[in-house]
């Protein structure tokens, strides 16, 4: 049915549809709206057979989320930001243990300095917890790769983020397509555990594994990873099916068959990359765009396959990592060992950042001169950095370099993008 | 304000297009100055930055007009709704907007007709029913439709007095302007 609904709101339907056992969940913005959407729901009554369980943190949550779907419940939570990081433990524990756990994440930067906003630092931070990440362009696409998520991660019994742009699409209201629950259930069966807590079958699971075996434990991880980029194609091919939309899947490639440039990202900001593409377009620009949706596993050789034609390849990033230059962009390198052509990494959108159609029109352009310079800051503003840089040559005690800034750009300025 | 962009995107769905509402976040409490984006298409919206040259710009607090440049993108051909009974020369807007289109610039006392149906000074839903009337981009019946979305009983038929209300001010204001 079609409706205009809030992100959150969608994503909280569609997780009901997948009939849930267990949800439990800590509140953290951008995530809230979420979470609260289900515990209405199963207050309410309208989501039945299903435990709504507040805990006092998201170490909690991911704990509670790890006993439950060890007791074979279908288990739900979702968090953000500082939240993932709190959890941190627990996520690479559920992912070891092999419990089928979904999770929104709804992407948030990472402090300090403290910031609400949108980027991919949190999900990016556990990227080798072992969880299998996907990354959603719209709410239409959140809100489908749930219903994906669960079938995959009970499958492979591994868990899965879901990954969603906070704010952008979490509080957006825009059209989605909600599936009818025979629909749901004729994609996801019920789940059946590969190992359940049953006191009538006693036994035990996460036993301590020493140097005989831990690493044959770690390579079947990894193996069944590698077992989920043969798994997603074809799981989106069902969903197809199915539901009759593209959703999912490893990439998604746009215009990018005889593109001398493409532009590489995950999340939202693909479309409004598509748009930039497509006014370059009509002024002659060889230039296209490829979208990762599943991060984790990393589909290295899907990637290889849009991008060996090209020229050159920007990776569009909203993520950071300190003292290299992107995360992105380093895991699409490997997919390009061998090939001869130019990488640029951006990182754009750190902490809400706009990322304006104007920006991406003249960096693009400039990619297609090949004046780009390896890592560039997208719209990074070099007065407010050298004046700062220029503080703590002169001053030894030049303070915290967050309140000096503010202070030099005004407070009103803080929350514009 | 957050609510008016998300029920105006609802209006605009109901009316067949595509629409998209977003709100921008600054400081998390009650008073601060808030922004809320609306994009309204024929076809898909697939664009995440914010509204940077806006259409139509709905101003529920007039207090802000002097303190934020609330204008900023906005074209000559844009409209302005903006939540007051005062007129835009007494709000020290006459030079601002002598090149702007006349018929596109209106004002109407949204809280007032809120405060008066719903007994809460609630402009957002008003003001939609004032866009729909300079605008004709979504229909008064939309807009109804998008209240009964959102809201149920009393303050549902409140909401809906209160935009229809705004709705006939507007559109007595363009009579009295095209006979004037």
């Amino acid at each position: 049915m079609l409706k205009q609904t809030e992100g959150s709101h969608a994503v909280a339907e569609a997780v009901a549809l997948c009939r849930p056992e267990v949800i439990c969940a800590y509140p953290i913005s951008p995530q809230t709206h979420i979470v609260e959407g289900l515990g209405e729901m199963v207050k309410a009554g309208d989501l039945k057979k299903c435990e709504f369980i507040n805990v006092e943190s998201e170490f909690a949550a991911m704990s509670v989320a790890i006993g439950a779907s060890a007791a074979g419940a279908r288990t739900y939570t979702a968090t953000a930001s500082q939240g993932l990081l709190f959890m941190a433990e627990a996520v690479y524990n559920a992912a070891g243990l092999g419990l089928p756990i979904v999770m929104t994440e709804a992407n948030r930067a990472i402090g300090a300095p403290i910031n609400i906003w949108n980027d991919h630092s949190d999900s990016l931070s556990m990227r080798d917890s072992g969880w299998i990440q996907l990354f959603a362009e719209t709410n239409q696409e959140a809100l489908d790769l749930h219903i994906l998520a669960f079938r995959l991660a009970e499958e492979l019994s591994l868990p899965v983020m879901v990954c969603m742009d906070g704010f952008i699409l979490t509080h957006a209201y825009e059209r989605v397509d909600l599936p009818t629950q025979a629909q749901v259930d004729a994609y996801l069966p019920p789940y059946e555990p590969r190992q359940v807590l049953d006191p009538r079958h006693p036994v035990s699971i996460g036993a301590m594994v020493g140097p005989e075996a831990f690493t044959e434990v770690r390579y079947l991880a990894h193996a069944k990873q590698l077992q989920a980029l043969e798994r997603i194609p074809v799981l989106a091919q069902e969903f197809k099916t199915i539901f009759g939309r593209d959703s999912g899947g490893l990439v998604h490639s746009y215009r990018t068959e005889d593109a001398e440039t493409i532009v590489v990202a995950m999340g939202s900001v693909l479309g409004t990359i598509k748009d930039v593409v497509d006014e370059m377009r009509e002024g002659g620009a060889k230039i296209g765009v490829l979208g990762i949706c599943s991060f984790r596993p990393f589909p290295l050789a899907a990637i290889r396959e849009v991008l060996r034609n090209a020229k050159r390849v920007v990776v569009l990033e909203k993520s950071l990592a300190v003292g290299l230059g992107g995360i992105v962009s380093t895991n699409v390198r490997l997919a390009l060992s061998g090939l001869h052509l130019h990488g640029y990494t951006v990182v754009a959108g750190l902490g809400g950042r706009a990322i304006l159609k104007s920006s991406l029109h003249k960096l693009f352009a400039q990619a297609g001169r090949d004046a780009l310079e390896l890592v560039t800051f997208l719209d990074l503003n070099w007065d407010v950095v050298n004046r700062e840089l220029e503080r703590e040559k002169k001053t030894r005690r030049s303070g915290s370099i967050a309140e000096n800034i503010l202070r030099d750009i005004g407070v009103v300025a803080a929350n514009v993008a | 304000m957050v609510t008016g962009a998300e029920m105006l995107s609802i209006a605009a769905f109901l009316g067949g297009k595509h629409a998209q509402a977003v709100p921008s976040f600054g400081s998390e409490r009650t008073g601060a100055p808030v922004v809320a984006f609306c994009r309204i298409d024929d076809k898909e919206i697939r664009l995440r930055e914010p509204v940077m040259e806006p259409d139509a710009l709905l101003i529920q607090d007039p207090t802000l007009l002097h303190q934020v440049d609330v204008f900023q993108g906005l074209k000559k051909d844009g409209y302005i709704l903006i939540n007051t009974n005062r007129s835009f020369e007494e709000l020290g807007l006459g030079d601002f907007v002598k090149d702007f289109r006349p018929e596109r610039l209106r004002t109407v006392p949204a809280t007032e007709l809120a405060l008066k149906h719903v007994g809460r000074p609630v402009p957002n839903v008003p003001l939609l029913g004032g866009f729909a009337a300079i605008s004709g981009v979504i229909s008064l019946d939309a807009v109804i439709s998008a209240i009964r979305d959102k809201f149920s009983g009393k303050v549902a038929e409140g909401n809906i007095a209160a935009a229809t209300g705004a709705y006939n001010t507007v559109m007595q204001q363009m009579k009295e302007a095209v006979h004037a």
